[in-house]
């Protein structure tokens, strides 16, 4: 036992900087996250080459083939399995006859580029204001912190849905999503920056940083992003699966993008109505969403591990301990909910000299 | 129990012939652990916590168990109530508690162990409460586990033995959750559970660690008088050799898990055989002489005797006058009275000389300190660093200023950044001065490092690679960097083991003397604190009780709260330490 | 207590004001001429003119603001054509399309969402913490798997996904439920229990995931305390471990979210309802959405943020009643 534990507000990170190529080692061992990442690179790789994949199959996402539908069954494909054949490897759309495979190799564009950028949006906001408030006056930091709390109490999806009918058509819609979701999401991160940020300010190495003569960017930038970086990163690999949910369901409602551009929600949406007479056109854009969405959480949860040692003690159970100093308030260890706004167990204050 | 079984307790002489004639013999022993060996899962493998430990206690006697961190004395006292049942832990040996094995005692026999024969008070005494129940609750749950006493009876017990332990009003204040009371308080309380069912040993578990010198004394006091009380024996496990002193009859000294020495604490303390034991006690800062014996010179050594009276020499560094800081305890709207840390501080440090600052928790010292650097602004007063006033100087007029006044810190883990080499922290006032030349650089902290007993080629080392001490010297290291004329250290060693502590110390002196630095060397620990001071200012409750020369203010102290800090700081004898004991006992009964 | 529950009241009557200003601003000045929408595409100038008087939008902004506050604390008049319609407070305004009152259409629709979050409340609660609690007090291979793949799916499936396959399933191949419905309780208890079946097990599904996960990582992060270890030390058995002394402080972030989650469930059953078709308050704004129905979307979104705040606040409550270390000041 040390003599006197030392306090510390934020639990140092077990790995340091050095730490990052062990840890690039350590995921790619776990056969799960690495089968995970491959999807993902995939995913990536089938997004970019969409108009490629496309005319290799012969067919492109917006021509309608009405030939290809029973119209007295309501515009059901003919044929088996939604009208799979050697033009149409996925089949074709009820009640247009639009190419399925052609329209989900380009929903996976909208998919990834939507949610890759809402997710760099959010995390690029966050990180700002939560440093702004961590470092800044005592007036700044009550009036961002309020601005978040207003923003957390903001029913995002209400709200994206509203801003979504309002904007003027003559808007680009996969940019329109990107932001509305991306300026809705940020609280979250900027509140756990916030949070960070307040306890590693405390710590002593920031002081001697003081002590040293250095300016306050200064610090923030070689103090407190560093340790800021394990954090961040794991926050925005929760939010980043989120954000493909957000843009699905924001599309399945019918405000996302809009026809002829293909988006997977928006499939599913169209699927509502069909899902009796072709289960197949149901069925593939959730498999795809599914993926997608697993894949990333997957990855996500590998890196939180990795980079979390909190999360990581948290599931050790034993009796002699090592020293895990009082945590700071971080997000909570729900999965995509950012903090309760609860006060938590500030019980017995110390005294202001500690 | 059947028929046969009685049969054998009848037959005694045959089963002396069969048994091991040892073990009949040391019935009488409290305790017998035998060739303890404790194995930790790490990882893949094993790591051996306690590697042959064996010794015996008997009822009413004390032993005490103590080492530097990672000695394995709290496993062993663990391993005295089984604890390390399910935690993964390979334990070898025999350990035997009042009859019970306490190795492969299950379900009955080893909760009637757990408490009922031997009970355990614990370090940190606010974690190791519940924080949702009353004391008198939790106390009462524990004597229903162990005895069959209706509720309002274990209440009533709670109550009994909450007093027994010196909680005043104790019936009204087991209604109190443990948060509602002090350090001291928690830890009579744990103490308390200890004793509901009457156990036949305490395992105290560095029951003093978090406490401050003047409550240390009194828990100390209480059990031993407990001890005397109910002729229990007492295991107490600590790394302090000053508390054993007083509270123990026999003691085991350990290292890396391996017993060193093992004896009465006379001749342990006395006479020591080993060497690390001796190099152990040697370490250890003594109230009671200026010089560490066996030690090169100590801090300020040549400076002390150089300069009789230890305030002449140099000139005025830093003054400060009336200084105050007061800490707002909610946001900046709402209005409730401020806390007040540092309630007019007047104060002098000159070049070349230390100001020891002792005093207890919550007695501002730190607060004073990082004002002294201007880490913190002060509320009230003035601070004049040679001749300006600094106390009133924003962030940018101070920055030209901060590389003459640097600060030594407490916690070794956070006062390096766990993301940059130790060069590169080191580096830093250098960079932050304007230097640009890499090679220059590297040279510069290089010298450093090396300046501090480190390795110049560790530059690109993280600071979890290095020891709690070897960090210390990094920070050391960093705050010699921007070559200032005074440093505040901040606790620097009261984390560190008490070998490493005795380096770290030298090595301060050391910089002081070559390098003309003045100090300012806060630390609750009064000998440390005499060991390096000229003078020496004894703070509480933010305001300064007495200052002046460190030899006057130790040796004839003044005020009557010096008297009573000096009065409980334990001693290395066990002969004074005992007199001490009496002294203070007697002061209380009048 | 009161001091602590006024504070919050004020704290929660200003994050509505600002959020009220916010919506206002958003929808009724960023997006063009409110009036155009009201009156729909193919409107000459001169009708746009008459329905921006007729609205009270010819008034400049901040007194627009004002009447619709002046309307939500004590009620407004607006002309309708011949004579006034007087809307009592809280009004939120009169639907451009349907000429109803919004307070009235949201209140029509409140039991529907309501019903929906409170029965998928108690299943996610029963499902979410019963893994959780069996993963962390029985750690084994087969709970540990359980709950990562309950979590993994749980957290990669949107509600419509996973609604959309058990309709597939469970109604249309199997047919063992019927198509989700909402009758009212007081019509027909069984027929609203068997309508509702099917949204409730789709949204406790997704949500019963983070549960398990919260559950778990709390109760073994308590299991972990040194008070644990006291009591262990002194004979207590491992059962009342658990329920005495651990339980209660793992479940208390429990409490909290279930308070925040039912909260924003009022906002966030769009998906839900939109799929199964129940008309709920979810459905009431996407079908205001694409008629751009101003008032309805603003008086939806506030009704929401509402519900969002005011159950922050009940968590923070929950939160300091549980967690009496928690002084409430």
């Amino acid at each position: 036992m040390a003599p006197q534990e030392p306090r510390t507000g934020v639990a140092p990170a077990a790995s340091p900087a050095a730490g990052g190529r062990q840890v690039w080692r350590r995921l790619l061992a776990r056969r799960a996250v690495l089968a995970a990442g491959l999807v993902i690179v995939l995913l990536a790789l089938i997004a970019a080459a969409a108009p490629l994949l496309g005319a290799v199959e012969g067919q492109d996402p917006t021509s309608y083939h009405n030939d290809l539908l029973d119209s007295a069954a309501g515009g059901v494909p003919t044929g088996s399995l939604g009208g799979v054949s050697a033009e149409h490897w996925l089949g074709v759309e009820p009640g247009t006859g639009r190419d399925v495979f052609a329209r989900l190799v380009h929903g996976a564009r909208i998919s990834l580029l939507v949610a890759v950028g809402a997710t760099l949006v959010q995390v690029a906001i966050g990180v700002l204001l939560g440093l702004a408030a961590g470092l800044g006056s005592r007036l700044l930091d009550q009036l961002i912190g309020n601005t978040t709390e207003v923003m957390l109490a903001l029913p995002s999806l209400v709200f994206a849905i509203s801003l979504m009918a309002v904007v003027p058509s003559g808007f680009p819609r996969p940019l329109l999503l990107t932001l509305v979701i991306g300026l809705l999401g940020w609280a979250g991160t900027a509140r756990l920056v916030r949070a960070q940020t307040l306890g590693l300010r405390q710590l002593d190495y920031v002081a001697a940083a003081r002590l040293a003569g250095a300016t306050r960017w200064r610090i923030a930038r070689r103090e407190l992003l560093p340790s800021l970086a394990a954090p961040v990163i794991t926050y925005a690999a929760v939010l980043l699966p989120s954000n493909v949910i957000a843009e699905a369901g924001l599309s399945f409602l019918g405000v996302g993008v809009r026809p002829p551009t293909s988006s997977w929600g928006q499939m599913l949406s169209g699927a509502t109505t069909w899902f009796r007479a072709d289960p197949m056109y149901v069925l593939l854009p959730s498999a795809l969403l599914f993926a997608t969405v697993l894949a990333f959480t997957v990855v996500g949860d590998a890196v939180r591990t990795e980079l979390d040692p909190r999360a990581a003690a948290r599931l050790r159970v034993g009796t002699a301990r090592g020293t895990a100093g009082p945590t700071a308030d971080g997000p909570a260890p729900g999965t995509g909910t950012p903090g309760t706004g609860s006060p938590g167990p500030s019980g017995a204050t110390e005294e202001a000299t500690a | 129990m059947s028929a046969a079984s009685l049969n054998d307790v009848g037959d005694l002489a045959d089963v002396r012939d069969l048994a091991d004639v040892r073990d009949l013999a040391d019935v009488r022993d409290l305790v017998d652990v035998r060739d303890l060996v404790v194995d930790f899962p790490v990882g893949d493998g094993h790591v051996r916590a306690v590697d042959g430990v064996g010794f015996t206690l008997r009822a009413g006697q004390a032993l005490g168990i103590v080492g530097e961190s990672g000695s394995g004395k709290s496993t062993v006292a663990h391993g005295l109530l089984g604890l390390h049942r399910g935690t993964g832990a390979r334990i070898g040996g025999s350990v035997r508690v009042a009859g019970v094995d306490a190795v492969t005692a299950e379900g009955e026999e080893l909760r009637r162990l757990r408490g009922g024969l031997a009970a355990m008070v614990f370090q940190d005494p606010l974690s190791a409460l519940d924080p949702y129940y009353a004391v008198g609750d939790q106390i009462a749950e524990v004597v229903r586990v162990h005895r069959a006493v209706s509720r309002r009876g274990a209440r009533a017990r709670a109550v009994e033995v909450l007093d027994r332990v010196g909680i005043a009003d104790a019936a009204r204040r087991s209604r109190s959750r443990p948060h509602e009371f002090s350090g001291g308080m928690r830890q009579r309380v744990l103490i308390a559970m200890a004793l509901a069912c009457e156990p036949r040993l305490l395992v105290a578990d560095e029951p003093t660690t978090a406490l401050d010198v003047t409550v240390q004394a009194q828990i100390l006091d209480l059990l031993h008088e407990l001890r005397a009380e109910t002729g229990a024996g007492l295991v107490l496990v600590t790394h302090d050799l000053g508390v054993v002193a007083g509270s123990v009859d026999r003691v085991l000294v350990m290292k890396d898990g391996r017993p060193v020495e093992h004896g009465p604490v006379a001749e342990v303390l006395g006479t020591p055989r080993e060497p690390y034991t001796r190099a152990l006690l040697s370490a250890v800062p003594r109230v009671d002489a200026p010089e560490v014996p066996g030690a090169p010179a100590g801090l300020a050594g040549p400076a002390r005797t150089g300069r009789p009276g230890g305030t002449a020499g140099g000139d005025v560094l830093l003054e400060a006058t009336e200084l105050r800081r007061e800490f707002a305890t909610r946001g900046v709207t709402r209005r409730t009275a401020p806390v007040t840390a540092v309630d007019g501080v007047s104060l002098t440090v000159r070049s070349g000389e230390t100001l020891g600052i002792v005093g207890e928790s919550g007695s501002g010292k730190t607060t004073l300190g990082r004002m002294l650097v201007r880490l913190l602004e002060p509320t009230g007063g003035r601070l004049h660093y040679r001749g300006r006033d600094i106390g009133v100087l924003g962030e940018k007029d101070l920055r030209p200023l901060r590389r003459e006044l640097q600060m030594v810190f407490q916690d070794p883990v956070s006062s390096l950044n766990p993301r940059r080499t130790i060069g590169e922290s080191v580096a830093d006032p250098l960079r932050v001065a304007g230097e640009s030349d890499e090679r220059r650089i590297r040279a510069r902290v290089g010298d450093l490092l090396e300046r501090v007993g480190l390795d110049a080629g560790w530059y690109h080392r993280y600071p979890h690679e290095f020891s709690g001490g070897q960090r210390q010297r990094v920070g050391i290291a960093r705050a010699l960097a921007p070559r200032p004329r005074l440093i505040v250290c901040d606790e620097p060693v009261s984390a560190l083991d008490v070998t490493t502590q005795a380096q770290v110390v030298e090595l301060l002196g050391e910089l002081q003397r070559d390098l003309g630095l003045a100090l300012v060397f806060i630390a609750h620990d009064l000998a440390v604190v005499r060991q390096v001071s000229d003078r020496v200012a004894v703070m509480r409750a933010g305001r300064i009780v007495e200052q002046g020369d460190a030899d006057s203010v130790y040796d004839s102290p003044r005020h009557a709260y010096t008297k009573g800090l000096l009065a409980a700081v334990p001693v290395l004898d066990p002969v004074e330490a005992t007199a001490r004991r009496h002294a203070r006992l007697a002061s209380a009964g009048t | 207590m009161t001091r602590f529950l006024l504070r919050k009241a004020v704290g929660m009557v200003g994050v509505l004001l600002i959020l009220s200003v916010i919506v206002y601003a958003v929808f009724y000045i960023a997006p063009g001429d409110p009036a155009q929408l009201a009156c729909g595409e193919k409107c000459s100038p001169a009708q746009v003119l008459q329905v921006r008087e007729r609205l009270g939008l010819d008034a400049p902004v901040h007194l627009q603001y004002a009447h619709f506050l002046q309307g939500v604390v004590a009620g407004r008049d607006f002309s309708a054509g011949t004579g006034l319609l007087h809307c009592p407070a809280p009004c939120l305004g009169i639907s451009y399309r349907s000429g109803e009152q919004v307070t009235g259409m949201i209140t029509a629709r409140l039991p529907v969402t309501a019903s929906l979050a409170l029965g998928a409340m108690v299943l996610w609660l029963a499902l979410g913490v019963g893994t959780g609690l069996l993963s962390a007090l029985r750690r084994g291979r087969l709970s540990e798997r359980l709950l990562t793949a309950l979590t993994l799916a749980g957290n990669s499936v949107p509600v419509f996904v996973i609604g959309l396959v058990l309709l597939i399933v469970l109604c249309a191949q199997l047919q063992w439920l019927p198509f989700p419905s909402y009758v009212p309780l007081t019509e027909d208890p069984q027929q609203w229990f068997w309508g509702l079946l099917l949204p409730w097990v789709s949204l406790a599904l997704i949500e019963s995931a983070k549960y398990a996960r919260l559950t778990r990582s709390s109760m073994l992060e308590t299991l972990a305390d040194d008070h644990i270890r006291t009591f262990r030390a002194y004979g207590v058995s491992e059962r009342r471990l658990v329920t005495r002394h651990a339980l209660r402080g793992a479940l208390t972030p429990v409490i909290a979210l279930t308070a925040m989650d039912l909260g924003t469930m009022f906002g966030s059953a769009v998906l839900t309802e939109s799929l199964f078709g129940l008309p709920g308050l979810g459905k009431l704004l996407v079908t205001s959405v694409g008629l751009i129905d101003l008032p309805t979307v603003v008086g939806l979104t506030l009704v929401t943020g509402f519900s969002v705040v005011l159950a922050n606040v009940i968590a923070d409550v929950l939160y300091a009643v549980t967690d009496r270390r928690v002084v409430l000041t």
